[in-house]
């Protein structure tokens, strides 16, 4: 883990990440860092290259270049020298398994009940007794407000819900880094709400996350660093009120004016 | 009509509602229905005419034209129902085998490893491209070319032996349909592993789950919605095809009332009795298969029994009177 001059550590550390698929290059060198309890927000045109990274962080994507850190250690790699190993399955799931993951699309198990989407991983993955397991879903679908929903499929219940179960099963993992890939961009506007005041709970209790996201209200209140990203590149980074609300590049005032 | 017409134009149509007044609504009628329908009905009076009644001059003696007596005879005879037995073990035997086998087979031909993919590729490709008649037949005769079968160090020692020549025949028919069966079965599987969401395996890759893992948990109780309908066909098809076994000596159903028929020479009753057990099996195992459709149907949209059962089974709910359907008059 590397230390930060106000004693802040990084948990995620990019330098020069390259990302292509095919003759596309979508990643054309990132830099960048998230400090620890620190909710960092992506924005940018769809396009740019913000959902790659985000899927790189968690290995997902395989990167082609640079360098990408987790809590100091090299995603899906193991540096030995000067070459670079990648590393093997059990190893990557295990990284995988402290990350958690919320996808614009929910992507909640459609043939398991609530309460077994959020106790899979434990028990599967982490190896947790299932009483245990079902204790803690508990509380966290209490949580997020669903407390009365555990028995239900996810067919039965709305967008704004099914991302919140997702959002459970993601903490149900007790992920140190959360990663959120427009978490309300498939949401009907009447159910953002509910969803953003989850996110905003995890926020103030330290959480750090990594948050790709369209709301720029969301962005200006809860993160604490702005990056905004066109066309596989950083092309602004900063403080919230700095980025959203004096924008030093062209890009991203054309950008702004668009969404706000 | 392009123009809004006037209301004088519109004398002639009946006037429109007034406000309270209820309007009766009559849905469209059908008479093609109605006129196919009769036309059916008069088919089937034919059929069960000659079917039931009819009789033919047969050797100077005037007898039923189906033989309905001969098909009484044998149809819970002994020899037959053996052969059932056989027909139903060999059907189990074979698709126990060919469902592992094509999970397998899908599951390699999904695989990251080339070499996995390639090795199911040729297994498909052989056992899809030549009949399986040819097959059993080639199984059946296996012992002329490999005497012995033997698992041990390859060139080296072996420990164990089985000698081909005294393996039963219904061994080498189930097996030899199970094998030709685990290429289409694998085919059926990959269609379904295939066509579970993407985004369900990222999900269950973000929990930290591994490959085979996301596969058992994730991706297969999905893909089993779409592989029961095939399946099941897959099931009742086998019901059938393992009548081919009666080819290498294997006295299932088919092979019984064959053995019958050609010592009486009542060779159509005695395919109608074949062929009414066939019909019986297949309606079972279509009942079965409903129910499990409807059990991995769960987190989905309900399987819907055909419209025929359905009209039947809610007039059935009329006919059975319910305590709680009875009029006021008869409680008052």
């Amino acid at each position: 883990m590397t230390a930060h001059a106000d004693g802040k550590t990084q948990m995620v550390y990019a330098e020069g990440v390259r990302k292509s698929f095919g003759r596309v290059e979508a990643l054309k060198g990132i830099d960048l860092t998230v400090f620890s309890g620190e909710v960092l927000c992506l924005i940018g045109p769809s396009g740019s290259g913000k959902s790659t990274f985000l899927r790189c962080i968690n290995h997902l994507e395989k990167i082609d270049g640079g360098a990408l850190y987790v809590d100091g250690e090299l995603v899906g790699y193991r540096r030995r020298g000067d070459k670079l190993y990648e590393l093997p399955e059990r190893e990557v799931c295990h990284t995988r398994s402290a990350i958690g993951m919320v996808f614009q699309r929910f992507n909640l198990f459609p043939h398991m009940k609530v309460l077994n989407n959020v106790t899979v991983g434990p028990i599967r993955v982490k190896g947790v007794p299932a009483a245990e397991a079902q204790d803690q879903a508990r509380r966290l679908l209490e949580r997020v407000g669903l407390a009365d929903k555990v028995n239900a499929y996810p067919n039965e219940l709305s967008g704004g819900q099914q991302q919140r179960v997702a959002i459970a099963r993601a903490l149900a993992m007790e992920p140190k880094l959360m990663l959120f890939d427009e978490p309300t961009s498939a949401l009907d506007p009447e159910l953002v709400g509910d969803v953003l005041a989850v996110m905003q709970d995890l926020a103030q209790e330290g959480r750090t996350m990594v948050v790709v996201t369209h709301e720029m209200g969301f962005a200006r209140e809860v993160g604490d660093a702005v990056v905004f990203m066109d066309a596989g590149v950083v092309v602004e980074a900063g403080p919230p009120d700095q980025v959203l609300g004096d924008p030093q590049h062209e890009r991203t005032r054309a950008f702004l004016s668009k969404v706000l | 009509m392009a123009t809004p017409t006037s209301p004088r134009e519109q004398s002639g149509s009946p006037s429109p509602a007034q406000h309270g007044e209820t309007l009766k609504a009559v849905s469209l009628r059908h008479p093609g229905r109605w006129v196919s329908a009769a036309v059916l009905l008069v088919f089937a009076a034919m059929l069960v005419h000659s079917l039931a009644f009819s009789t033919v001059e047969r050797g100077g003696k005037r007898e039923q034209r189906f033989q309905w007596d001969v098909v009484g005879q044998y149809l819970f005879s002994g020899r037959v129902l053996r052969g059932l037995v056989v027909t139903l073990e060999l059907t189990l035997l074979a698709m126990a085998i060919g469902i592992v086998l094509g999970i397998v087979l899908a599951i390699m031909r999904l695989s990251p490893n080339p070499v996995m993919t390639t090795v199911s590729w040729i297994y498909i490709w052989f056992f899809r491209g030549t009949p399986v008649f040819v097959q059993l037949l080639f199984w059946y005769n296996i012992a002329y070319i490999f005497p012995q079968f033997s698992l041990g160090i390859p060139f080296g020692p072996s420990f164990v032996t089985i000698d081909l020549n005294t393996v039963s025949v219904f061994l080498i028919a189930g097996v030899g349909l199970g094998l030709n069966e685990g290429a289409y079965m694998a085919e059926i599987v990959r269609a379904g592993i295939i066509s579970v969401d993407e985004g369900q395996v990222e999900a269950a890759q973000s929990v930290g789950m591994r490959r085979l893992q996301t596969l058992r948990l994730v991706v297969l109780p999905q893909a089993m919605r779409l592989i029961i309908p095939p399946t099941g066909n897959e099931i009742i098809s086998m019901l059938k095809t393992s009548s081919l076994a009666s080819v290498i000596a294997v006295i299932e159903l088919l092979g019984a009332v064959q053995q019958i028929y050609a010592v009486t020479y009542q060779t159509i009753p005695l395919l109608m009795v074949a062929s009414i057990w066939y019909l019986a099996v297949t309606s079972v195992l279509t009942v079965g298969q409903f129910f499990i459709e409807r059990r991995y149907s769960r987190g989905a949209a309900r399987p819907r029994l055909p419209w025929i059962w359905r009209k039947l089974g809610q007039n059935l709910r009329y006919i059975r009177p319910r305590s709680d359907t009875l009029s006021p008059v008869a409680q008052s």
